[in-house]
């Protein structure tokens, strides 16, 4: 048996109280808890962290970057969920 | 998905990379532009991995607490930075299991500084100062590399490794303004390492089959010969302030350019060292492999704890 079996986990940390976690880099491990203690030792030696989250890459489905810009079209072509589209007249304040 | 022809997807490629749009893993990327990357990326982790046994040799000779305990924690960053670049390499479709088997083979490189042996605890201070210096200067212009997973990596290396050429450099300090015979071990050190350090930048641009490509693709954003100067630049006053001298005769500052030019570099024993006959390269790659051997009861303990935990839980 080798490391080959070992799993690939997707690393997420929060850096403070208040902020979402982000994803920092992945690392290979036996499970879950081995996961985390690795990405404790791999990701955050210089106290980058306050909450790690662990997930295993083949649980993470992603969309398909050739595919983005029709997946995120639907966004592209409603310039009117932005503020900007509005005209408000000089005078009007706190708007 | 519509169809598009090789040379328009390359075209697009091309163009993004011009725009300073990063490529990330899922992201088409022509097959010569993600086997560089294996390459330098996977190499680059060999360095690190490797870089960590000729420290290694001095952890339980450190001369007090201090030092011992800063130098335990620059290794275990230099394992750090591997890791990092492994998976970095592993976002490519590199297998990581095959990319240390080739190091462990002979068929992958890593950077020839490694194949010197550290005599003396100078050493660490050299190896600190001049040796994570050239890194440093190496790995900064790869922040902005085109890839995004290995630029990524790069900056979380590059914020650790100032610390280490920092304690390097105190090291050298520290033997410089000693007795006699420590100042002596630093120059001694120094000379040693010097002419290495400079080779870590890679062969002369004009020799350096990649590099007009790399750059191209981003991947590289400085060429070797430029790296190389920049470090001499910085380095030769920081010697000049510890008092202590460069082993290069011909070492004089050109006042017109402000550059410091530099006597001939051995590249024959460059290549001989890159060819596997350095000094080291035999204990080197002994050591890795014996490593992996010597750890492989433990892989399969893990693995079998692993599985029982997960059995316990599913019961
Ligand atoms: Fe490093
Ligand atoms: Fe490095
Ligand atoms: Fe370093």
């Amino acid at each position: 048996m080798s490391s080959k079996e070992w799993p690939l986990w997707e690393v997420f940390i929060r850096s403070k109280q208040g902020l979402n976690h982000k994803h920092v880099g992945s690392l290979r491990a036996a499970d879950a808890e081995m996961a985390l203690e690795n990405a404790r030792d791999v990701y955050t030696r210089r106290s980058e962290g306050i909450s790690i989250w662990v997930v295993e890459s083949n649980n993470v489905f992603a969309s398909d970057p050739s595919e983005s810009q029709e997946f995120f079209e639907p966004a592209d072509s409603k310039i009117y969920r932005h503020p900007t589209f509005y005209d408000v007249p000089d005078g009007i304040s706190h708007m | 998905m519509k169809e598009v022809n090789i040379t328009e997807l390359e075209r697009m490629f091309q163009e993004k990379i011009d725009q300073d749009i990063k490529i990330e893993p899922k992201d088409w990327m022509p097959d010569d532009y993600r086997e560089t990357l294996i390459r330098q990326i996977s190499q680059h982790a060999h360095s690190e991995i490797v870089g960590m046994l000729p420290e290694g040799n001095w952890i339980t000779r450190a001369p007090n607490l201090r030092r011992k305990a800063v130098l335990l924690a620059k290794v275990q960053d230099e394992a750090g930075h591997g890791l990092y670049l492994y998976s970095a390499a592993e976002t490519l479709g590199a297998d990581r299991e095959d990319t240390i088997d080739d190091l462990h083979t002979g068929k992958a490189k890593y950077s020839s500084i490694f194949n010197y042996p550290t005599l003396t605890w100078a050493d660490m201070g050299a190896i600190g100062w001049l040796v994570d210096g050239a890194a440093i200067m190496n790995q900064v212009p790869i922040c902005r590399c085109s890839y995004g997973p290995y630029a990524r990596a790069m900056v979380r290396v590059c914020k650790e490794e100032s610390f280490h050429q920092r304690q390097g450099f105190e090291i050298m300090m520290t033997l410089a303004k000693g007795s006699p015979e420590q100042k002596a071990m630093a120059q001694d050190a120094l000379n040693r390492f010097w002419w290495p350090a400079l080779m870590m930048f890679g062969p002369s641009d004009g020799e350096s089959k990649h590099t007009a490509q790399s750059m191209k693709w981003k991947i590289k954003r400085s060429t070797n010969d430029e790296l190389r100067q920049q470090f001499v630049d910085v380095t030769v006053p920081q010697a000049e302030m510890i008092g202590l001298t460069l082993p290069d005769a011909d070492l004089k500052l050109n006042e017109a350019t402000g550059h410091y030019e530099y006597g001939e570099i051995n590249w024959a024993e460059f290549w001989e060292v890159v060819k596997g006959n350095g000094p080291c390269n035999k204990d080197r790659i002994d050591t890795r492999r014996k490593a992996k051997e010597e750890g492989q009861w433990v892989r399969e303990a893990a693995t079998a704890f692993a599985q029982k935990r997960a059995a316990r839980k599913s019961a």
